[in-house]
């Protein structure tokens, strides 16, 4: 009897724990290719690299992973940023310029300048969405329509309409490098995770980043100063941006003003609300979003080798969107699971009361729903 | 009763308004907007004709031209404007366009129907993709964003399942409606631009003349109020997206008359533009402020950009980018400083 309640109980703070549910479609998505490609998980050596379709996916996802954890931030702060494809494209487009422009292409420091410059020009951009938002009190999704239009423009101004390929070999490390058997830029990703993280969980920066996300105002009130964060936060997601079109643009060691980064926010997004950052801002989780990335990553990988047509592949993303959003959606939970739900939500509720006002996470997922209504 | 309606109007006509103050109740006021739009269009055409006049820019055609090549344009962003009045946001019209040339060069062409029933199915799928949008928008109270955004994807990739390649139409009736054109003495309008400003036409009226219409504004003004007055919220949100589902697929069969063929990637990001024409004309994008006018001036903003651009010759097709994300921009902040003058 009490095995088994304490079982129950262990699996019940198992699935209620934030990242079950994205964790669990990603194992499923990945077991799915298991039966099309029977060495599917097997992961092998050659010419001193690591090979498998689980280090590809990495490998693919990084840029997006990138992305996504800098629109974590935004969203938290109850904004979003829709420059971010344009930025990857800006960046790219310089940093390639300024290396084809180059004498001697292989030079590191005129790598490392290119680099800086591109990363710079996305910090500016970044600065740009943060002072519209946060100064001019502009709606984020329209701060950022500008960027996303004008954006794409000015990196075909740098690359002059063309595709600008180079031949550096610094360069292509970034993106399409090998270190340690594995490829670069998984230690890229790594690193600038395991910074966010830090800088967020071990300092209070995340806890004021998710007050401004709350409530802007109050936060404000008690001394918090929303402003600066909120810019703050614009920087870091272009930057992430900027090191995500880096990336892009050193793996096919070329710009396309174009096609960069092309309805990379789309997918970033979807992979923070996949992880379950809530779009009302308020609360985040910088693993669920990996986690959400490579969901979408995997969902890719799994439609090229199952051999479904890839052209359904945004069906199949329209159709993961529109799932996760319903099962988000507590009007949707209450409809279609109705009763059964309501009534173990009352029990638990009279059960411990306490679980209530302890989880801050829900109390603040609920105030700014109730101003919306 | 009638004292206390008349004093404000009293008050006003007694001081004989100051000049700041009419300063202020010009910038306070909902037209200015459109009348700023409309004057830069009139200075953008003044500086047109003055730049270009030997090479044929006074011609009435060239303005014609503007409704003719942007007439599927004015029709998307008609139904755009409806849901920004509304304060919600439809980010799937450019898939819809896309689609709906798919859809109708598929079956015309593949299946050979004839257009006479392609057209109000493929307008039906329209009404029918916003009505399904609009629905889980209100019942299951999703982010607008976050629908049309499954909704763009949806569209997107039920293009590609139709066909990867582009399918070009050489039915007889789509090319001699494609070439039809209307007299007007100094030139000629198509059937496309007719359409579309048929549409604007009906727009205005519903917009204006009718309890929809009202309703409309109210919701985008104070959701919560509207509600409060018994206004049926739920039903006219999902009309909206409905409305502008099907000026998209409208918009899709223009521009498959424009363009006479089908293709999966027909008007990728074709949204912003109607968005930004819809910004550009001067509506409030927190909604319930803003006149389909304005998407009008909007649109022929945007289109005299483009047609600039080809007089110049020597501008790259992308300035056209870069030049509608300025005005875009200075719009914004033109807006946002009139909100913040309005609420001191």
């Amino acid at each position: 009897m009490t095995t088994s309640s304490t079982t129950s109980s262990r699996w019940r703070a198992l699935t209620r724990h934030h990242l079950f549910w994205p964790v669990a479609v990603l194992v499923l998505l990945l077991l799915v290719n298991v039966p099309f490609t029977p060495d599917f998980f097997s992961v092998r050596m050659a010419d001193g690299h690591l090979y498998g379709s689980l280090v590809s996916i990495v490998l693919f996802g990084s840029p997006l992973i990138l992305v996504a954890v800098g629109m974590t931030l935004v969203i938290a702060t109850g904004g979003i940023d829709l420059s971010v494809g344009a930025v990857v494209a800006i960046t790219g487009a310089l940093a390639c310029s300024y290396i084809s422009d180059q004498h001697d292409q292989g030079a590191l420091s005129g790598v490392l300048l290119a680099m800086g410059l591109g990363l710079l020009a996305a910090v500016v951009c970044g600065l740009w969405n943060g002072f519209l938002v946060a100064r001019m009190g502009i709606q984020p999704i329209i701060a950022t329509l500008i960027i996303m239009v004008a954006g794409r423009g000015v990196a075909q101004l740098i690359t002059d309409g063309q595709i600008i390929t180079i031949n550096s070999e610094p360069y292509k490390l970034i993106g399409g490098g090998y270190w340690l058997t594995l490829p670069f830029s998984i230690f890229v990703v790594a690193a600038v995770v395991a910074v966010t993280v830090a800088l967020t969980r071990r300092t209070a920066l995340g806890l004021l980043v998710e007050a401004v996300g709350g409530n802007a105002e109050a936060s404000r009130l008690v001394g918090i100063r929303s402003r600066r964060i909120k810019i703050m936060v614009y920087m870091f997601c272009a930057l992430c941006a900027g090191i995500a079109g880096l990336m892009i643009s050193s793996n096919t060691s070329a710009a396309d003003g174009n096609n960069a980064g092309l309805w990379i926010e789309l997918d970033a997004i979807l992979a923070v609300v996949i992880g379950g950052t809530s779009l009302l801002g308020g609360r985040f989780s910088i693993g669920g979003t990996v986690v959400g990335a490579l969901v979408i990553q995997t969902l890719t990988t799994t439609i090229y080798t199952i051999g479904v047509p890839t052209q359904t592949n945004l069906v199949f993303k329209a159709a993961v969107v529109i799932v996760v959003c319903l099962l988000q959606s507590p009007k949707f939970r209450a409809k279609v699971f109705g009763a059964k739900f309501a009534a173990r939500f009352a029990a638990k509720g009279g059960a411990k009361p306490a679980a209530a006002t302890a989880d801050p996470a829900a109390a603040t997922e609920a105030a700014p729903k109730m101003e919306v209504s | 009763m009638s004292a206390t309606t008349q004093s404000p109007t009293a008050s006003d006509s007694r001081t004989p308004s100051s000049s700041p103050s009419r300063a202020a109740r010009l910038l306070g006021d909902r037209r200015l907007p459109v009348a700023v739009t409309a004057l830069l269009f009139l200075l953008m055409y003044g500086g047109g004709l003055a730049r270009y006049q030997y090479y044929g820019f006074a011609e009435p055609q060239v303005f014609l031209n503007l409704f003719i090549d942007n007439g599927y344009l004015l029709v998307a962003a008609v139904g755009v404007t409806f849901v920004i009045l509304s304060g919600g946001i439809d980010l799937s019209v450019g898939s819809m366009i896309g689609f709906t040339t798919m859809f109708t060069a598929w079956l015309v062409e593949r299946q050979g129907l004839p257009l006479l029933v392609v057209v109000p199915m493929a307008l039906a799928v329209g009404a029918f993709g916003g009505f399904l949008m609009g629905y889980v928008i209100h019942n299951f109270e999703i982010q607008p964003f976050i629908v049309t955004l499954a909704g763009l994807f949806l569209f997107r990739g039920l293009c590609l399942v139709i066909s990867k390649e582009s399918i070009s139409i050489s039915d007889s009736t789509v090319s001699s409606m494609a070439q039809a054109q209307a007299s007007l003495g100094v030139g000629f309008l198509s059937i496309g631009a007719i359409v579309s400003l048929v549409v604007l036409a009906v727009a205005f009226y519903v917009l204006h003349y009718t309890r929809f219409g009202r309703r409309v504004y109210a919701i985008g003004g104070n959701e919560q109020s509207a509600m409060l007055m018994g206004l049926p919220q739920g039903g006219t949100k999902i009309a909206v997206y409905t409305v502008s589902g099907f000026c998209s697929a409208l918009a899709g069969l223009l521009f498959t008359l424009y363009i006479q063929s089908g293709d999966p990637l027909h008007a990728t990001g074709m949204e912003l533009d109607a968005i930004a024409a819809v910004v550009i004309g001067g509506t409030l994008l927190t909604g319930g402020s803003g006149y389909v006018l304005g998407t009008l001036f909007g649109v022929l903003v945007l289109g005299l950009i483009k047609s600039i651009i080809q007089f110049e010759g020597t501008l790259s097709s992308w300035w056209t980018k870069i030049a509608t994300g300025v005005l875009l921009c200075t719009f914004i902040l033109v807006q946002r400083f009139m909100t913040t003058r309005k609420k001191a």
